[in-house]
């Protein structure tokens, strides 16, 4: 049980009548990549934000790194990194002040700054960039550092809400290689995406349909039970029952 | 704590980088007031004035004489009866004063005036009225001071303002209008950028208290609106000649107590708004007009009617603005204004709590 670092059971979370999240269970190990499926309104980001300790569920339980989302939620937040849908890195600030910024907000001290600072530049082969505004770096630059600083206080989970969003095939590649870099370090990845190829690169995938989890395994798993070619033909033959579409 | 200075330091980098609006905060201050100091005035300076005499008398010359001395009059000559309607329709005057056939003999006292026979007439043009009121007083006072309309003239001193020069009203209200600009208006376009943005997402995923975010965001801008009334104070003073008679530590203190509102109006805004072009209409319609119609800032409130003078009580600015004028120009000490620092106070107190309430709640 030592290695499990995300476990939810029956979480709930309703918005007045309507459930968002109806009674999901499931649980993550340590470095594994989890991948989070569901259409648009299947209750991913809900789900999402309760496990980072930005919400709290209606009922039901969970924990993250050993604390518990009902009570826990700011001992959460220092054992997790997030990187949104939205970039959200400063356009205004440079690569460099970014990064210390969130160096800083984690508490990291000036010379663990300075090392990792020149660790996500050379990783990155940013280091001619390093005092360029990240307003005017290309879309899959920017997502790439924007993970890098989602991991720089070295998170024992992150969670990515939809990373490679409008991002081209050969950086969203690149930043796959990221994310396997981090899993093989022993982070754990939480990633929800629109794309089915991307769900062949999790270790294992849940797929929300309606609030629900109506399928967890790993992508063969997955394939073999609904007799499918591809994640994606199991998608829409789940999604397929879909009421609430986006 | 680290992390808290590092945010300090990311807002005042973001102002920094935004040259544009550095340049509005900066410049705004300069160029209102010396908008309000030298281009818009409700001091009266030039009246011209055409005279109905039937009896070009010694008494209405030297009355005459009298007035075209006065710098505030300008003399265009004598009309006929007649003509007065036409001169004023035209423009060509402000206004027409009408003597009468025996005024020599009525401002001696020799001819008792029945009621529809005055020594002197004045017939204005009150297409504005607030121009021809105050024409009306400059007339009336120029003949006063002959002692010859009325028996008993009474001897008019003004207090505080001796040439009731309107920068003087001006600066008080300016004062209350910046602070609310900079400090709600800016302060909630930020926050609101950011949710905007997606970046408040992640710095709420943060260990940082969402309380520190917004103190850090505050701070700059704190900062900014003191270097604008430093600038207000200083060109009020040297170049306006406002007197700042009273005592400036009260000045200062009641003005950092405004900025203080003023910045959790603007945490307030932003817990509304959900985008940048949302908080600007709320803070332009929600606080720029009422500062600028129910503050007192143009209009004196006492003259509103009953419900606005209500209304204008829960503007903080007119708190303010009336508090300033006293410290300012009456040169009371802060012990005067005891009662509108406790308003402000109050209110300040009233909006931190429910604005720091709804932003917890939004967080959810």
């Amino acid at each position: 049980m030592s290695d499990i670092i995300i476990s939810v059971k029956d979480l709930c979370k309703c918005f007045g009548s309507f459930t968002a999240v109806d009674h999901i269970t499931f649980d993550v190990e340590r470095g594994e990549i989890f991948g989070f499926l569901g259409a648009n309104g299947a209750g991913k980001t809900t789900a999402m934000r309760m496990l980072c300790g930005l919400s709290y569920p209606t009922s039901g339980s969970g924990t993250v790194a050993g604390f518990d989302v009902m009570t826990q939620g700011e001992q959460i937040k220092r054992h997790i990194g997030y990187m949104s849908q939205k970039f959200s890195l400063y356009d205004d600030l440079t690569v460099r002040e970014n990064i210390r910024l969130y160096a800083g907000i984690y508490g990291l001290n000036r010379y663990e700054t300075l090392r990792r600072t020149v660790a996500v530049l050379n990783r990155l082969r940013f280091r001619s960039e390093a005092d360029t505004l990240v307003g005017s770096l290309p879309l899959g630059w920017k997502q790439k550092l924007a993970f890098s600083v989602a991991t720089l206080h070295r998170p024992e989970v992150v969670f990515l809400d939809e990373p490679t969003g409008g991002v081209d095939p050969v950086t969203r590649r690149q930043f796959w290689e990221m994310i396997y870099e981090a899993a093989a370090g022993g982070t754990t990845v939480f990633v929800t995406t629109h794309y089915m190829d991307e769900a062949e690169y999790c270790s294992r995938v849940s797929i929300m349909v309606d609030g629900k989890i109506e399928a967890l395994g790993s992508p063969i798993e997955l394939k073999k039970q609904y007799r499918a070619e591809s994640m994606d033909e199991v998608f829409r033959f789940l999604a397929r029952g879909a009421k609430r579409s986006g | 704590m680290n992390g808290f200075l590092h945010f300090v330091k990311k807002e005042t980098l973001h102002i920094l980088r935004d040259r544009r609006t550095m340049l509005v905060v900066l410049l705004m201050p300069v160029v209102q007031i010396l908008l309000f100091g030298f281009a818009i005035s409700t001091e009266v300076n030039n009246i011209d004035f055409f005279a109905v005499a039937p009896n070009r008398t010694e008494a209405v010359r030297q009355q005459l004489e009298r007035m075209e001395a006065n710098p505030y009059f300008t003399f265009k000559g004598y009309i006929d009866q007649r003509r007065i309607d036409y001169v004023l329709r035209s423009g060509q005057a402000a206004a027409v004063v009408v003597f009468a056939e025996n005024y020599d003999q009525l401002i001696e006292g020799v001819a008792v005036a029945s009621l529809d026979e005055a020594a002197v007439q004045f017939v204005l043009d009150a297409s504005n009225p607030n121009n021809a009121g105050t024409h009306l007083v400059y007339l009336q006072s120029s003949f006063q001071s002959a002692g010859s309309v009325t028996a008993m003239a009474p001897a008019v001193r003004v207090l505080y303002n001796p040439q009731m020069k309107s920068s003087y009203n001006f600066v008080p209200g300016i004062m209350g209008l910046i602070f609310i600009l900079i400090c709600a208006m800016m302060t909630s376009v930020s926050i609101v950028r950011e949710k905007e943005s997606g970046t408040m997402e992640v710095l709420l995923v943060s260990p940082v208290r969402p309380m520190w975010i917004i103190l850090a965001k505050m701070i700059p801008y704190f900062l900014l609106s003191c270097m604008g009334l430093v600038v207000i104070l200083l060109l009020a003073h040297f170049v306006l000649g406002v007197p700042m008679s009273g005592s400036i530590v009260g000045l200062v203190g009641l003005s950092l107590l405004y900025l203080l509102l003023s910045l959790a109006l603007g945490l307030f805004i932003s817990t509304i708004a959900h985008t940048q072009v949302v908080a600007i209409i709320i803070s332009g319609m929600l606080l720029m007009l009422p500062v600028i119609m129910l503050s007192g800032m143009l209009f004196p409130v006492e003259n509103m009617p009953g419900i606005l003078q209500v209304l204008s009580c829960i503007v903080p600015a007119r708190w303010y603005i009336e508090a300033v004028r006293k410290l300012m120009i009456a040169g009371l000490s802060l012990s005067a204004v005891w009662q509108e620092c406790c308003i402000l106070f109050a209110m300040t107190v009233v909006l931190v709590g429910v604005a720091l309430k709804k932003f917890n709640d939004k967080l959810e």
